[in-house]
């Protein structure tokens, strides 16, 4: 192997010993200098997590929190210098993590925290002011094909627990008494302005959404979702800057 | 072996590096609306290239403001200059689209690896100093300028160990990348100090080793204290402290060699208030003013 390969396994697996060819100049053992460059690596890329999933680890404890990410390291070390999208495979992970099991809505607090970073980092558009909307959706002949494009930022999240409220609940100290955990929750994650905004929608609103992010024809999205209430899930996306273009075109 | 082009001939500070010779600071997220709200007075700011490689939001907002008022220095941390493998072509790219958006006065990276195959393992690795070494380093410095269409600076590493391989001692080492590529030295003040008590070796001595002709830029910062398996001081190089009395000392002593040149306060981790990361480059804005009145 080369110099490389055998510091660099050494690094992330750390119950390898230290590399040969390594030397230290007053003589001291090269393990106690190379043990440096070991927490480097690991004591950085936990806190990239911990700064990524600070309501995961709210819920676990710090302790717990960093003993399961230097586990995930090891399986899933960053593969790009991006350490914005570090710890893509978290959620995942922490599904098939045993001693997690007693949280059961751990993952999907990870998946929110995760659409959170990227609805933050997440292309800028440009919105359509509510003028122009109003004035398509007066229209009968315009809003019959009218299709219409959400933020880059806009993600849905799809949750058998309440995820929603228990990642609210860690915005302000609260705690979780008072929140039935199993009220399944549908988020919806997106940007306004430069702000990342996280709210809670009924399961039609969210399947309407998902049909619109499919670049489904409006009212078409609206027939083919369970009831929901389509005046107040409109404005919902106006009013938080959510759409980005109207047309009436049909869509490829 | 690489074939490599001819020893490009010296460049000037101004080509190197547009800074202007005073003290700046790192820009941190938190910060993004003191420095719009109180714009204070400072030479530039650096930012670290890797934070910006993202598609649009609140970084891109605020950066882009406050470069329209400040000079601008991108530092790199992922390229992974000393790899044994290429470089990631993917991750020039995304530098060269970053460099086109905001223009900075100076772009630099670090004489180290981060990358081996396709894990970045998101630290400065040590290199071993020998031929195969160089010349790969050299080669890979050659294709960030010609990508890139513009002269690096290369910084100074601190290091912890070394290799029994290596045959050409660190200055040495940094003076010959230097001359082959042409590329300008990031002086890293407090790397040098920390490098030199971890490796027995005279802080002044060694930084009179370097090509101190081709320095475009210094970085100050603060370091942590350690032990080693014999109870030596091993000195770590991690960005969380105020920069400490024997490296300002040392940066006198570079000033009187170097001359005036930008100079970043550097400050990563336990990041105090805009305030007192301000006085600290105040601090090293006072002793360049000295150094601008020297003839």
């Amino acid at each position: 192997m080369s110099t490389q390969a055998d510091f660099s396994t050494a690094l992330l697996d750390t119950r390898l010993p230290c590399p040969a060819g390594l030397y230290s100049a007053n003589g001291a053992d090269p393990a106690s200098r190379f043990s440096v460059y070991r927490n480097n690596v690991q004591g950085s890329l936990i806190n990239a997590l911990a700064d990524s999933y600070p309501v995961v680890q709210q819920l676990v404890g710090e302790e717990f929190f960093r003993g399961m990410a230097s586990i995930f390291i090891q399986q899933q070390p960053p593969h790009s210098p991006l350490m914005s999208r570090y710890g893509d495979g978290l959620a995942d992970f922490i599904d098939a993590f045993e001693p997690a099991a007693e949280v059961p809505y751990l993952a999907d607090v990870a998946r929110l925290e995760r659409l959170r970073t990227r609805a933050y980092h997440a292309a800028d558009a440009a919105t359509v002011s509510a003028q122009q909307i109003s004035a398509a959706l007066a229209d009968p002949q315009t809003l019959a094909e009218l299709n219409i494009t959400l933020h880059p930022s806009l993600h849905l999240l799809n949750s058998a627990y309440a995820v929603v409220s228990i990642w609210a609940a860690h915005q302000q100290d609260t705690t979780l008494a008072g929140i039935d955990i199993h009220q399944g929750q549908h988020a919806l994650v997106l940007r306004n302005g430069l702000e990342v905004e996280v709210f809670a929608l009924d399961h039609g609103a969210s399947v309407f959404i998902r049909h619109l992010l499919h670049h489904r024809p409006l009212l078409q999205a609206a027939q083919d979702s369970p009831p929901f209430n389509l005046p107040q899930t409109l404005a919902l996306l106006i009013g938080h800057h959510a759409i980005t273009d109207l047309n009436n075109k049909v869509s490829p | 072996m690489f074939t490599l082009n001819e020893p490009v001939p010296p460049r000037t500070r101004a080509a190197l590096c547009g800074l202007p010779p005073r003290a700046g600071l790192g820009l941190k997220t938190g910060h993004f609306r003191e420095v719009l709200g109180t714009r204070p007075d400072i030479g530039f700011f650096e930012v670290h290239a890797e934070n910006y490689m993202v598609d649009g939001g609140p970084f891109h907002h605020f950066l882009g403001l406050i470069r329209e008022q400040y000079p601008l220095s991108l530092h790199g941390v992922g390229l992974s200059i000393g790899a044994e493998g290429p470089l990631d072509l993917q991750h020039l790219q995304r530098l060269q689209t970053l460099i086109e958006r905001y223009q900075p006065q100076a772009f630099s990276e670090h004489l180290a690896w981060s990358s081996h195959g396709p894990v970045f393992l998101n630290d400065l690795l040590p290199l071993a100093y020998d031929t195969p070494t160089l010349d790969r380093v050299c080669a890979h410095i050659d294709q960030v300028q010609n990508t890139l269409k513009r002269p690096m600076l290369l910084e100074n590493p601190a290091t912890y160990l070394g290799f029994e391989r290596s045959t050409i001692d660190e200055p040495a080492f940094i003076t010959e990348v230097i001359r082959r590529s042409g590329c300008g030295l990031l002086l890293d003040v407090n790397n040098v100090y920390v490098s030199c008590i971890n490796h027995q070796r005279d802080p002044l001595t060694y930084l009179e080793a370097l090509p101190l002709h081709a320095v475009g830029e210094i970085h100050l910062a603060g370091f942590a204290e350690d032990a080693d398996s014999l109870g030596d001081r091993l000195l770590i190089d991690d960005h969380g402290a105020p920069v400490d009395d024997a490296v300002w000392a040392l940066y006198r002593q570079a000033l009187e060699r170097v001359g005036p040149v930008a100079t970043l306060i550097e400050r990563d981790n336990h990041l105090p208030a805009f305030n007192v990361l301000l006085a600290e480059a105040q601090q090293a804005e006072a002793l360049l003013r000295h150094a601008r009145s020297q003839p």
